[in-house]
């Protein structure tokens, strides 16, 4: 009975992780991430250049819009630092005392700033395309840390021959359907790092994945730290209730 | 209540002159004889418990900060768990609860299937269990619409069409649930209302069920009625210490996802907001939902009409009285089993039809995550009339035809010959 149990409850477990994963089957690599660990978080230094590359490169077409500047500080940014971040970007605001709405520089407290008012502007400039809001991304796909990462790595110079290129289409390896809008936006040596990492195109493409996953999970870090507590906790407390059991039920046959 | 319990409190006293609240409590929750055979199968129904209360408590504290609008909801359940204190362990306690909530409660079913505790005196206690699982789904259903995602928005659609199946009034039926012509924000609003509703109106009828179960007192492994004091045992000290054995280590399981893998019951899908105009290429219920999204499904085209000769019924009616029948046919379950014998343990044969049927219903989880096509329909078509058989069929035969075991005389039996 004990065994058919266990057995039942690997199969349901199984077949909960299996029954999400259908359509086309596209392999994608599996990177070994700092953070995926159930004591281990985020690299800060690679954060740090995720977000260079970020505001560098995808910035130009994706907004962030659940991420408030404030939050870099998880990064490790001071608040002046941060300051000067948010300073770089134009916000909308009022209407002031005449009832005018004016632009000021944007403030810690703001929320990332868009680059397209809207999105028809976002598609206009993106041959129709809409490039989607970035913060949530690797929450939002199958295996999103992974999936991100083969988005940045997935492009070929050449498409296979069965294949047929829409106008401004892209082939990718990883995407479904193999025909994406984003041109590839990162190669070899595309932003220079600050802090003198060798920009190569897979050390941008995992810093700005690590990036994007402080972005969908800022409490990942908190998170995991306090579960382990809690599951201490339990586990004392689970060893302490055996123990009464035991000691409450001693002299009862059953 | 007949006997009043005498209190040295003088405060306590007072009041159960008064009002015997706490003799009440005495009599059910410390004297209140249980066999003292239980397994820890047995502690599913007051895990259950504790999971609704603390549904009942995030629930409320998460709709503090919530916004039930269209334009707002995604957004605001996003603050939640950037900008709330806690706000994200608040959700995935949440989140991950319902998930925990139907694997306690379906055990629990299990439980009673098992060990026969649907049969007499105990038919209306598993009535109100139906009423239970069918009042979970409903709520289910309602939150996961509120965070406003794709699969909140499609699951909807989805779900609310399907009352469009009903003859003639079909569907005007579905644009007074939608309160306009599609999903849209007054859906949300009055989903939000109704899915802060549903569980005081669950709370209730867990009363009723608990009551109830106290009327009776619990079956136990073997099935054979309590005889004697000597096969019970008070509730306290001795199920209050063993039901929190297994509530500390369910409490484990459930932290370790909460903490560690909080989306794991998830649809990624769900973390992209709604759109009215891009369908998700594959819309798929919740997990505890999916046996019966895979009966729904498995009806055939025609297949009624081809076979009653009248098309008054059409598959997509045919699909959701299969799937609400799946459960309504419980109700009756008291009935459909004629065996004089309560406990699998003492039905060899039944015994076997158990973990088949067990197997049935993990067949049908996971033809409802598939889509409906080629081999897939008919697994599901053959996985879905054998539920029916399950319960129309092998139930009503198998107590005439199968010989049981010789029962023990009295709960104790076996575990006195055990020791001497
Ligand atoms: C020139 C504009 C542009 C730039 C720069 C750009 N993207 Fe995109 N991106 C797009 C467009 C357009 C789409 C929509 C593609 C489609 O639907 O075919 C897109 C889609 C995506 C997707 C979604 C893929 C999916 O599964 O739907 C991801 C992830 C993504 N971009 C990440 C990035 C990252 C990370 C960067 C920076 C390194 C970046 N993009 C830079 C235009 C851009
Ligand atoms: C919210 C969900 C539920 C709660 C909180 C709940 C709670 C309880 C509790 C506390 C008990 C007594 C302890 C026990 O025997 O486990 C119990 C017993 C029982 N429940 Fe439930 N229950 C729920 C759902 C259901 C459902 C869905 C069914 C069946 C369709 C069901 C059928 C039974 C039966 C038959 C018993 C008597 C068990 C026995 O003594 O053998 N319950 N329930």
């Amino acid at each position: 009975m004990r065994m058919k149990v266990l057995v039942i409850a690997a199969a349901f477990l199984a077949g909960i992780s299996s029954a999400q994963a259908s359509g086309e089957k596209i392999e994608l690599p599996q990177i070994d991430w700092s953070w995926k660990g159930p004591f281990s978080g985020f690299d800060k230094a690679q954060l740090q250049r995720g977000l260079q590359v970020y505001t560098e490169v995808c910035a130009t077409c994706h907004s962030l819009g659940l991420v408030a500047y404030r939050d870099l500080a998880d990064l490790g940014y001071g608040e002046e630092e941060i300051k000067a971040y948010a300073g770089n970007y134009e916000v909308q605001d009022g209407p002031d005392d005449e009832g005018e709405m004016y632009t000021r520089p944007a403030i810690p407290s703001d929320r990332f700033v868009a680059p397209f008012p809207n999105e028809n502007a976002a598609r206009a400039s993106n041959n129709g395309a809409y490039p989607p809001d970035l913060s949530l991304m690797v929450k939002a796909r199958k295996d999103g840390t992974n999936y991100l990462y083969a988005m940045m790595i997935g492009y070929a110079d050449e498409a296979p021959e069965d294949i047929q290129l829409m106008e401004g289409m892209n082939y990718h390896k990883y995407f479904a359907g193999h025909q994406i809008a984003m041109p590839q936006p990162l190669s070899d040596g595309v932003v220079e790092y600050t802090d003198g990492t060798e920009a190569t195109l897979d050390q941008q493409a995992k810093d700005v994945t690590a990036f994007l996953a402080w972005a969908a999970e800022p409490e990942l870090e908190e998170r995991k730290s306090l579960g382990i507590k809690v599951l201490l906790f339990l586990f004392v407390l689970f060893v302490m209730a055996v123990a009464v059991k035991k000691a409450v039920w001693r002299d009862i046959k059953h | 209540m007949a006997t009043k319990t005498e209190f040295n409190n003088p405060v306590v006293r007072w009041v159960d002159e008064r009002l015997p609240v706490f003799t009440y409590l005495d009599h059910e929750y410390n004297q209140f004889p249980m066999p003292k055979n239980l397994n820890y199968w047995w502690n599913f129904g007051a895990l259950a418990s504790v999971v609704l209360v603390l549904m009942i408590v995030t629930g409320i504290m998460l709709a503090m900060q919530y916004t039930a609008h269209v334009s707002m909801a995604f957004e605001s359940v996003e603050r939640i768990m950037r900008d709330v204190n806690y706000g994200w362990l608040l959700r995935y306690i949440h989140m991950n609860g319902a998930s925990m909530f139907f694997i306690v409660v379906y055990i629990h079913v299990f439980r009673g299937l098992y060990f026969g505790s649907y049969k007499a005196p105990r038919e209306l206690l598993w009535m109100l269990g139906v009423v239970i699982i069918l009042l979970m789904m409903a709520t289910a259903f309602l939150g996961y619409v509120l965070p406003w995602g794709q699969m909140s928005f499609w699951g909807a659609t989805v779900i609310t069409n399907l009352f469009s199946a009903i003859p003639f009034v079909g569907d005007w039926i579905v644009t007074w649930l939608w309160g306009g012509f599609s999903v849209d924000n007054p859906t949300l609003n009055r989903f939000f209302a109704l899915h802060y509703l549903m569980p005081f109106i669950l709370f209730a009828v867990v009363g009723l069920h608990v009551v109830a179960v106290h009327i009776t007192g619990s079956n136990n492994p073997t099935g054979v009625d309590v005889q004697s004091p000597r096969d019970t045992v008070s509730f306290h000290p001795y199920f209050t210490a063993k039901d929190s054995v297994g509530l500390v280590l369910f409490l484990f399981v459930f932290a370790a996802f909460v903490f560690f893998a909080p989306n794991y019951f998830g649809e990624p899908d769900n973390y992209i907001k709604a759109n009215p105009l891009q369908t998700p290429p594959h819309i798929v219920p919740e997990w505890y939902f999916l046996p019966f999204y895979a009966i729904l499904r498995a009806v055939p085209d025609n297949f009624i009409g081809a076979w009653m000769g009248f098309t008054l019924i059409n598959a997509k009616l045919a699909g959701v009285i299969a799937m609400f029948g799946a459960t309504i046919v419980l109700f009756f379950l008291p009935w459909l089993d004629t065996s004089k014998v309560r406990s699998a343990r003492y039905r060899p044969v039944y015994k076997w039809f158990f973990w088949v049927f067990l197997a049935d219903c993990l067949l049908l989880g996971y033809i409802g995550s598939q889509p409906a096509e080629g081999a897939f329909i008919w697994i599901g078509r053959a996985a879905t009339a054998y539920y029916f058989a399950h319960f129309l069929i092998v139930f009503p035969v198998l107590g005439w035809f199968e010989t049981p075991k010789p029962l023990p005389t009295s709960i104790s039996e076996p575990v006195l010959k055990e020791n001497s």
